[in-house]
This record gives C-alpha cells, structure tokens and sequence, in this order.
C-alpha cells in the first residue's frame, strides 16, 4: 500500500480542536504523521503527494442518517450507488436506516447490508436495526443477536414508536448493550394524512398540514422516558422551536441525549411548497421561518449535536405523482456538506471547526464508531475540501440512483476534491 | 340561433395566459378582464342560451378526476356555445385505476390533438404540475380546497351585476372554509377587486391564520350579519373531513344555518349565495334560499358565461 502525504493544507480536526496548516503522512490505510515535511517524506519513492493548499483536509465525514435502498428498494437506491453518492458528498462512514423491505430486524438482513457495503467497495457502511420486529412497534427486535451481528444503533426508521411502553422497555434493554435508540418523534394521531408544515402557506395552498406539536409532544415523551431509563436517546431530524427549547432544557438537567437535525430544516421552510413540488415534501416538513431559526441557534448553543442528511432517494416515477401520494424524502447525500458551507459557514452562524464537529466526531460517537478522526494510528479516512468552489445543482449530475433533490437548479458553495477511505483515494473531482 | 360573429367581437387585451390555475396570482386587472369578456358573451349569446362560434374547430377535453356533475356540465356547455368540441374524461373506468400516472394520462389526451384541458382533482397544485407536462391550455375546474377559479369569478360576476362594484363591499363567506376551495378563490379576487372579506363558522373550520392576509375572522354569524352586503354560504364538505370538525349537523344549523329570522336582522338588499349544492336546512332555508334576496340561480347562469370566457381567453393567449 502506498503512502499518502497531503501538503499545505489547512488540517481542521474537531476530535484534537485541531486548525492549522500542516503536511499530513498516511501509511498502510492509517494516519502517520503530522508535520512532516516534503523532503522527509519523499525520501520514500512510494509516496503519492497530494497538494491541499488553499483546501480544508478534514476526517472523513460521518452519516448517520442515510437510507440506502437495499434490500427491498432498488429501484430507489442501491448500497453501490448510495456509497458512491457518499464519497461524492465527502462521507467515509454512513450509518444506514432499517426502512427497507424487509427491513433491518435479523441477523441475515444486518450481514446481508455488510456483504453488499463490502462488494461495494466505497466507503464504510454501519447497519441500524430496527427496535421493533418488523418495525411494528409491537414487540422488541432480537437486540443481542443484532448487536452480534454488527448493528450499532437500533431504530424504526420513519415510523414513530407510538407505545410508549415499548419505547421505554427498548431504552431499557439497550442499556446492556450500551447502543442508541434513534428515535423519530412524531405524534401520528395530529399529523396523519399531512402533506406539509401546518400554518399560513399550508392554509392557502389548502394542503393537509403537519403541526409543530406532532414533533415537540412526542420530543418531551422521549426525553422523559430517556430521563427514567438511562437510557441513549439520540432524537432525528429535528425540525421545531419547540422540540429545541425541550431538548435544550433536557440537557441543561442533565439528561443523556442527542439530538441531530437535517440540512434541509436549516436551509428550507414551507415556502418552497408554493411551487407544489414534490422535491420539497418531506417528513418532518419543511417549517416556517421562526423553526428554521431555532434549529440554527440549536446548532450554535450546542442543542443539536449532530447535522445529518437524511438521505431518501426516490425513484422519480413516485415523486412525479399528485403531492398526496407522491412519497416523502430528498437525496441529501451528495448536497449536506454544500448547504452546511452555504447556509451556515459562509453566513457566519458557524465556524469550520464547529460545523465539521457535527458531521465527523459527534456521530461517530453516538454511533459508538471509532471514525470521524486523523488521531495518529487510526484509520485514514479524509476528505478534501475545496471551500470555494461554486456549483449548480443538476438533476443529471448524481451518483445516486434517485434526482429528488430539493435544490435542483441553486448554485451551492464548498465541496469535496479528494475523498480518502482507510489510506486509498476513493474519489477525487476536478475543481 | 347563432349570434353574429364578428371580428375581434371580444375584448381580450388585459388577458395573455394560456392557462388558468388560480385566482391567487391573478392582478385586478386581469380578474376584470375575465368577467368584462363574460359579460360581453353573455349579452351576445342571449343570456348564454345561444352559440357563438368562437372557437369552432377546437377541442376541449373535460379530465375529471373527482365526481362532478354541474361544473362538468357547465364547461361542457360553455364549450359547445362556442362551437369546439367536447370530450368527457372520467377517471372511473380509465387507465389511472390500473396504475397510470395522471400526467400519462394527460399526456395521451393531448397527444389526440385537445386545445384545452379542463381539470379537476381532489390533490391541490395537480393543474400546476400538468401545466408544467403538457402543452394546451390548462384550466383548474378544482383542485382539492385549493382553488376553483371559475367558482369565485361566477360568484364575483353576480354581485357585480347586482352591486356594478365589487370595491368597498362587505361579503362574508359563511361555513367550512378549511376545505373550501369556493372560499379560496373568492377571498383572492374579492380582496383584489377591493372588497372586505370576512370568513365565518366553526373554529375548527376557520383559521386564524387568514388574519395575516387582511380577511376578517369571525365565529359568530349574527355578530358580523348587519354588516355585510353579501352572504356566501359554502356547503360543508363532510367528504373532506377527516375527524368531525363539529358536534352535530344539528348545532352547526343553530349557529350558521341562514334562516328567515336571521333574514329579520340583515342589510335590505343583502345578496344571499351559494355555490350549490346546497344542503337545505343546514347551510340555508328553503324559504331563504328560494326568496328574493337569493341570487343562487344567477349564479348558475353567470357560470356559463364564466367559463365561455375562461375558454375562450386562454384559446386565444395560446395561439
């Protein structure tokens, strides 16, 4: 295996609250060095050079929230394609959702997802199980075997887990195996048959609206279950004020959770459903302006731990349907480090370092993965950034199987040059 | 029977969509044109009882994906006193129940050389997305609660018969506005012709939100009766509900329900409307709805011309 030394650039490490210029060495898939100098390192014939200057050379960013397809929905996504789309969006490591059919409650299906991660041979793929058999939310999923089996957090995906009998018995067995439960908080009785965010655009489009309240009521039932139990709460997609100021208040006492939020919410509110797009439909909704707010002062404060994408690809003959039936989702993969340097880097409400916090050494903590670092000796998963460069969102431009992006057309800043996962260029775009 | 055709004999200027989608984005200006055009053709056409060969040689395809029987009717009217020829598309018994998309659909009755779709769906924004698909005209007939353009221009055009102007008139619009699309379209082009809107009924069935538009909100329809110049009174939409929005049919007449003793309290020329049908006994009396304050029937008339114009207006834009 060749060795990698990566010149000039500007080393931004949040888990070593690490930002500087500096040379980087990479030997046999594993960070070396810091600090060497060309001369040093190129005494080895077999080193390749990579000159990062005027870029940013942070770890390989961590997913947590990403759906990939497989088994069940190829015709939306593949493992293949979605690890593609990862690299292209500068993502080593994604944790991928049990949403699929069948979904992610056996051991079979865990090594099956990992077999297809592995032929892929793109970036590094971690399963979530589902809490309930089938995703039911009846009965509890064989946590142990699925623990053995790789899983690294356990959830049911999009579907809430309305009992809370159930919710508390998982947080209570999952302590044993010190997992996450990664929990979708919605209170289906107030926003079924909802199309979008309820308030004045719902109201004038007339489209069945999704209240604010059927996220924050089910928030404050989780916090307080995760309060009871002990248990590892990590709440996703969060999207309201008021789930914020509960979460905000949680953690002010003490109580053990995380709390991650989409690129969308930060970046898109209910105005965007004037166009009757299905591109802009999905779960939670796109809020109003006042929501939009609260979850980037959630990411400031410290709130909101994590950004993850929530990456759902849909084949394009679902999306192209009437706005009821069309399904929800967007692909995110491949556009949430762009809208995190345009609508939270570039406009101040972020530094780097705090940003990249959020999508590299956070998850990977909440997932237990010993990613989202350059710590001398673990593995070399980096991902260039060119935090200049400017482009255009092209529907024909993926590498994930699905086009339903919601920001077809908009010009976004910053973007991933060089991908590298455990020591191998995986990636590497033409700026 | 035909009326003479003569060149230019309708005013088209102020109007250049090929479509009608809405009356959210219209300007006061266009909403004028629309029923200026509606106005003329009616007198031309002897009250719409006669033809006008406007539009001779056209087609114009009624895509109903949700029951209607008077508004598919009236566009089928409408269309035949111009002269194109009319074909009736129903989703029952189509293709859309084995599984096609509706923008194939429209796609394969455009591909039959149709100038005009007339469309209704129970989805708001479908006619936006089928404008977006195909190339003919476009023409909203009802899109969920959404909007229902010639609705609100038909009941526009009978006060202004009745009023000459629309500006500085009070018109409650009473009953389940939620799911209204009658209500949608008759707050935008009465608030653009200058008219002040109120929208009255159960709480459960009328949004505060609509406060943030400049419409007045009220619960209570004898609080706000002495002072309006006209009634609009929508049906409940109980199809459309999802949870009952209010105890009883039987309460909701107590409190809405336009009856002769309510009649006692209002304006001596109130204008008493509804877009139809009507459920008699729990929106209106039969002796209201039936007496000489109700313009319910002009309404049905005035759709006629409505549409003719609708019609006729986007042909030409399109050409």
């Amino acid at each position: 295996m060749s060795s990698l030394l990566i010149t000039d650039g500007r080393v931004i490490d949040p888990s070593q609250d690490m930002d500087r210029v500096t040379n980087l060495l990479i030997e046999n898939g594993k960070i070396s060095a810091f600090d060497i100098a060309i001369e040093d390192a190129s005494t080895n014939d077999s080193v390749t050079h990579i000159n990062a200057g005027g870029k940013i050379v942070a770890p390989g960013l961590v997913d947590m929230h990403a759906y990939l397809g497989e088994p069940g929905g190829e015709d939306d996504e593949t493992i293949h394609t979605g690890t593609r789309a990862a690299l292209s969006g500068g993502f080593t490591s994604i944790a991928c959702a049990p949403n699929t059919n069948p979904p992610i409650d056996t051991q079979g299906t865990v090594q099956f997802v990992k077999q297809q991660a592995v032929d892929a041979n793109h970036c590094h793929v971690y399963p979530i199980a589902c809490v309930s058999k089938n995703r039911r939310g009846e009965e509890l999923s064989e946590m142990g075997t699925l623990v053995d089996a790789g899983a690294v957090a356990f959830s049911d995906a999009c579907s809430p887990i309305s009992n809370p009998e159930l919710m508390r018995r998982a947080l209570e067995y999952l302590l044993m195996f010190d997992k996450p439960l990664l929990s979708h908080p919605e209170v289906r009785e107030l926003s079924d048959d909802g199309v979008m965010h309820e308030g004045l655009v719902s109201t004038t489009l007339a489209l069945p609206g999704m209240p604010a309240e059927a996220e924050a009521v089910m928030t404050g039932r989780d916090i307080l279950l995760a309060e009871s139990t002990g248990g590892r709460i990590h709440l996703m997609h969060i999207s309201t004020a008021g789930s914020i100021e509960l979460i905000r208040r949680a953690k002010a006492r003490g109580v053990r959770l995380t709390a991650e939020v989409s690129p969308q919410h930060f970046s898109l509110t209910d105005e965007a459903l004037r166009s009757f797009d299905s591109n802009k439909k999905i779960n939670p909704p796109l809020r109003g302006q006042m929501h939009l707010e609260a979850c980037i002062a959630g990411l400031k404060d410290g709130t909101l731990d994590v950004i993850a994408s929530d990456h759902q690809p849909q084949a394009v003959e679902k999306k192209m349907q009437e706005l009821d039936r069309a399904p929800f989702g967007v692909i995110a993969l491949e556009t949430a480090l762009s809208v995190v340097v345009t609508k939270l880097i570039r406009p101040g409400h972020l530094d780097w370092l705090t940003a990249l916090e959020k999508m590299t050494i956070r998850p990977a903590r909440v997932l237990g993965i010993p990613k989202g670092t350059l710590q001398i000796g673990v593995d070399a998963d980096v991902t260039i950034i060119d935090p200049d460069a400017n482009w255009t969102v092209e529907p024909d431009a993926f590498f994930s199987k699905s086009s339903n992006s919601p920001y077809l057309g908009e010009t976004l800043f910053g973007r991933a040059t060089t991908v590298i996962v455990s020591g191998i260029i995986k990636f590497e775009r033409n700026s | 029977m035909h009326a003479p055709v003569m060149d230019n004999s309708i005013d088209t200027k102020n109007w250049a969509r090929a479509d009608l989608l809405g009356l959210e984005h219209l300007s006061a200006d266009e909403i004028t044109a629309i029923l200026d055009a509606a106005q003329q053709l009616k007198e031309r056409t002897g009250g719409c009882a006669e033809k006008i060969d406007l539009l001779q040689g056209t087609t114009v395809a009624n895509l109903f994906f949700e029951n209607s029987t008077r508004t598919r009717t009236s566009f089928s009217l409408a269309a035949r006193r111009l002269g194109a020829d009319v074909i009736d598309f129903s989703a029952s018994g189509s293709s859309l129940s084995k599984g096609e998309t509706f923008i194939d659909t429209a796609k394969n009755i455009e591909a039959m050389n149709v100038n005009t779709v007339v469309m209704r769906h129970r989805t708001p924004g479908t006619p936006q997305l089928l404008a977006q698909n195909i190339g003919c005209s476009v023409i909203n007939a009802g899109d969920g609660a959404h909007e229902h353009p010639t609705q609100g221009l038909l009941d526009i055009m009978t006060i202004r018969e009745h009023r000459e102007k629309i500006e500085g008139l009070t018109v409650a619009l009473v009953g389940d506005i939620s799911h209204s699309r009658t209500a949608r379209s008759n707050i935008w082009g009465l608030k653009k012709l200058g008219a002040h809107v109120i929208v009255c009924g159960p709480s459960t069935l009328v949004s505060r939100r609509w406060e943030e538009l400049g419409v007045e909100v009220a619960y209570s329809l004898d609080a706000i009766l002495p002072r309006c110049d006209v009634l609009n009174l929508l049906r409940i939409q109980f199809e459309r509900q999802i949870t009952r929005p209010f105890p009883s049919v039987r309460e909701y007449a107590l409190l809405y329900a336009m009856t002769g003793e309510r009649m006692a309290r209002a304006k001596e020329d109130i204008l008493i409307m509804a877009p139809g049908p009507i459920n008699r006994g729990t929106e209106v009396t039969p002796e209201v709805a039936d007496g000489p304050h109700s313009v319910i029937l002009h309404q049905v008339t005035n759709g006629l011309a409505i549409r003719m114009a609708v019609l006729y207006l986007t042909h030409e834009a399109a050409r």
